[in-house]
């Protein structure tokens, strides 16, 4: 009786341990499960997102589901870049967990590019992929020196001005875009003289813009010059592009002309709903959001205009890492995705500004956020934008340097009263520590 | 063989005092060579099953990143290439001991520590001590206690975040309503620093006051009473009888907040918003967990990181050697 009794407790301590341990090894290895054929031979292909890309509010991948039936798409968005971009060089150099299909940000592409090149597929050499599709620089941003494709171009952020009429309205100031773009074309200094003439005569509780560092990038998204020289050296110090954004930016600082907002807070999308700003930086990918934080209320109000020079502020790609289980099938993907005929399409939905120069003509934003803008043509803006952005040098820790510059140096001057000179300090020290000097 | 069989089973604790009888009748049935020898195993093997769980997790989650940091702390490893290291021996440490980032934010780790710490326990004991009293409704007040703490860091710190936004935050409009200028929280250093302080009070003080509690109702009843036999009062009860006898509580509790002090990462991150990991455009409240996590995942310098890791370490190691120097004192003194 008792050894029976003995015998049976065994068992059930053998089974629990057994349990145990099996669950144990499914749990470790279910992680990099993800994406595998089913027994009915479906295949999972996992996209890899940072913020809003669009595809996905667009209805691409319903289609795509609906044409290819034995694929099913599944996105996974990290809201910001700064947590999805140390995630996807883990996952590249670890191999595990990779998406089939990862978006790539502008600022990053160039690290990607030179470190990981070599894990990723060659999408310059895939089938259905015709280099004179997207942009030259677009493309050229992407390969690598031994001519290898990494990733397709997404969108491109040619960068216009937003502005509320209500605001510059009640403020005295013009209006009608064509006359605001000719007021400030080809000088930021003028843009900033008008935010002079705006804060004289203030709609109470607003600023003319939201932050100085929003001026910063779109000042820096039309640099000839940016941190880096073409040998890869670094050249922030120097360079006259980085130069012009951060006079630009002291001067909006000093002048008490911004709301003091950072850029993708809380209390940021608070001030688009409660009208704080007159003036915002206007990337394509930015028009989705305005809409979004600003609300109903925002219809008709918001304008938009060309800025005093014409620059690209952000950008995506799409690449597929050579470590994921289904290379062939998500490279298929990564160039449906990224034909001009798709990509049209997220401009319908989210504004987001096509990398394939031959979408441009047949462009149509939706007739709501045509509305939202004041009927302004926003495809001619943008593609007008698009056309004479200069062909800029991206370098290395391009993303690294840029966040110091605006979130140490600018906003000490900004927000902490610093002056100019001892934020500039600030800010090179950072890169300093940035870059391991 | 089944000598040694024989052995086992009469050794056996189960076994224990049995009588001759039963010996014969078990060896009677004697187990195959096979069976006794998968008994035998069972005895010496089984206890290490039981306990391998804990071994494998620790090993795998605990001594194996443990072991990897400190290898990556005396490398140049960088995040966008992980299989290529360059020896660096302590450089890693001298680096950061000369670097101003890293003393400004242990400064910081301290300040917030301080000052988020000593109201959160001082606090936690008074509500413990209210607490402690016969009050209706009671399960409803240690449930609302602990709320904050079942509260996602995550959700608290946004809520906290729009609180002390500087344009239309509800705490500058308090103070504006008693007369005083707005304060730009999060850029201004010690505002930065009391806001997340308050973040951590907030989620803390309800799971500090339930431990409180529960060591209270541990005290015998009867030092009360005599107590008051005495003439004491309700506060001289609280100073003379629940506080020394608080004593260890109180000690494990300050031990586990500096460890939380310490290693705080997730409000600053969230407080601080875009670019969170700097805390702050001055760094003004970047904690030693802010800036080892900037160091390694926004700026890419894994090595540097694993030695900010490491040093923090050293830094929890002196506090328990100093915590283990007063609880001997305390010891003697009684």
């Amino acid at each position: 009786m008792r050894s029976n009794f003995r015998r049976s407790r065994r068992l059930v301590t053998y089974a629990a341990v057994t349990a145990l341990a099996t669950s144990l090894l499914a749990a470790c290895s279910s992680d990099d499960e993800g994406g595998s054929a089913g027994s009915d031979g479906k295949i999972t292909l996992n996209v890899g997102t940072f913020g809003v890309l669009g595809l996905k509010q667009a209805g691409l991948y319903d289609e795509y589901e609906k044409s290819h039936p034995n694929i099913t798409i599944k996105e996974n968005v990290i809201e910001r870049n700064d947590a999805y971009y140390p995630k996807l060089l883990t996952q590249l150099q670890s191999g595990a967990g990779v998406n089939d299909v990862a978006a790539i940000e502008v600022s990053n592409i160039t690290e990607v590019v030179k470190t990981q090149g070599a894990k990723f597929e060659d999408l310059g050499k895939a089938e259905g992929v015709e280099k004179s599709t997207y942009l030259d620089w677009k493309w050229k941003q992407a390969t690598t020196e031994d001519g290898k494709t990494i990733g397709l171009g997404v969108d491109i952020g040619p960068t216009a001005l937003c502005y509320r009429k209500d605001l510059f309205e009640k403020a005295g100031l013009p209006t009608d875009r064509e006359e605001l773009a000719k007021e400030w074309a080809g000088d930021w200094d003028k843009y900033v003289a008008l935010g002079e003439k705006y804060m004289k005569k203030a709609p109470k509780d607003t600023k003319f813009v939201d932050s100085a560092s929003s001026v910063y990038n779109a000042v820096f998204a039309g640099a000839k010059e940016r941190y880096y020289d073409k040998s890869g050296k670094e050249i922030y110090e120097d360079s006259q592009g980085r130069k012009d954004a951060w006079d630009a930016a002291m001067k909006v600082a000093q002048g008490d002309m911004s709301a003091k907002l950072k850029q993708f807070d809380p209390t940021w999308d608070q001030g688009f709903a409660n009208a704080k700003f007159a003036t915002v930086a206007c990337p394509a990918w930015m028009a989705g959001y305005i809409q979004e934080k600003t609300g109903p209320e925002g219809k008709g109000q918001w304008d938009m205009a060309k800025a005093p020079t014409d620059g690209n502020w952000g950008g995506s790609f799409l690449g597929v890492p050579s470590a994921g289980k289904h290379k062939k099938e998500a490279t298929e993907l990564a160039v449906w995705l990224t034909q001009p005929e798709q990509l049209a399409k997220v401009f319908a939905k989210q504004a987001s500004f096509p990398s394939t120069p031959s979408a441009y003509d047949s462009l149509k934003p939706s007739a709501a956020t045509k509305a939202y803008f004041s009927d302004a043509p926003i495809t001619e803006i943008f593609a007008g934008i698009a056309k004479n952005t200069p062909s800029a040098v991206y370098g290395i820790k391009d993303a690294q340097i840029g966040q110091s510059i605006t979130d140490i140096g600018v906003l000490q001057v900004e927000q902490q009263g610093k002056s100019p000179e001892e934020g500039w300090e600030a800010a090179q020290k950072e890169i300093k520590d940035v870059l391991g000097q | 063989m089944s000598e040694t069989a024989e052995y086992a089973e009469t050794a056996s604790p189960d076994k224990g005092g049995a009588a001759p009888a039963a010996t014969g009748s078990t060896s009677s049935r004697t187990p195959s060579p096979w069976r006794s020898r998968l008994y035998r195993w069972d005895i010496k093997a089984s206890p290490y099953v039981f306990v391998a769980p804990f071994f494998l997790f620790f090993g795998a989650f605990g001594l194996f990143p443990l072991l990897y940091t400190g290898w990556a702390s005396l490398h140049r490893l960088e995040l966008t290439n992980l299989d290529d290291s360059t020896w660096l021996g302590l450089e890693n440490y001298t680096n950061l001991l000369q670097s101003d980032y890293f003393w400004n934010a242990l400064g910081n780790t301290f300040t917030i520590g301080v000052i988020s710490t000593v109201p959160q326990l001082a606090v936690a004991l008074g509500i413990a001590h209210l607490l402690n009293y016969k009050l209706r409704g009671s399960t409803l007040w240690r449930v609302a206690m602990l709320a904050p703490y079942a509260t996602s860091v995550a959700s608290a710190s946004l809520v906290f975040t729009l609180l002390f936004a500087w344009d239309g935050g509800m705490v500058n409009w308090l103070i504006g309503s008693v007369g005083f200028d707005p304060v730009n929280w999060r850029e201004s250093s010690w505002g930065s620093q009391f806001a997340v302080s308050s973040i951590v009070i907030w989620r803390w003080t309800g799971y500090n006051a339930l431990i409180y509690l529960a060591a209270m109702q541990a005290v015998p009843h009867d030092l009360y009473e005599s107590a008051s036999l005495d003439g004491a009062s309700r506060w001289q009860q609280f100073r003379h009888v629940t506080i020394p006898m608080l004593r260890p509580t109180i000690l494990f509790t300050v031990v586990v907040s500096t460890i939380g002090a310490t290693q705080l990462f997730g409000e600053p991150l969230l407080f601080g918003g875009t670019a969170g990991s700097k805390g702050g455009a001055d760094h003004q409240f970047q904690t030693l967990g802010l800036y080892l996590y900037d160091q390694g995942w926004i700026n890419g310098h894994l090595g540097r990181a694993s030695a900010v890791a490491w040093l923090m370490l050293a830094i929890l190691l002196i506090i328990a050697a100093v915590n283990m120097l007063i609880a001997r004192r305390m010891r003697k003194d009684r």
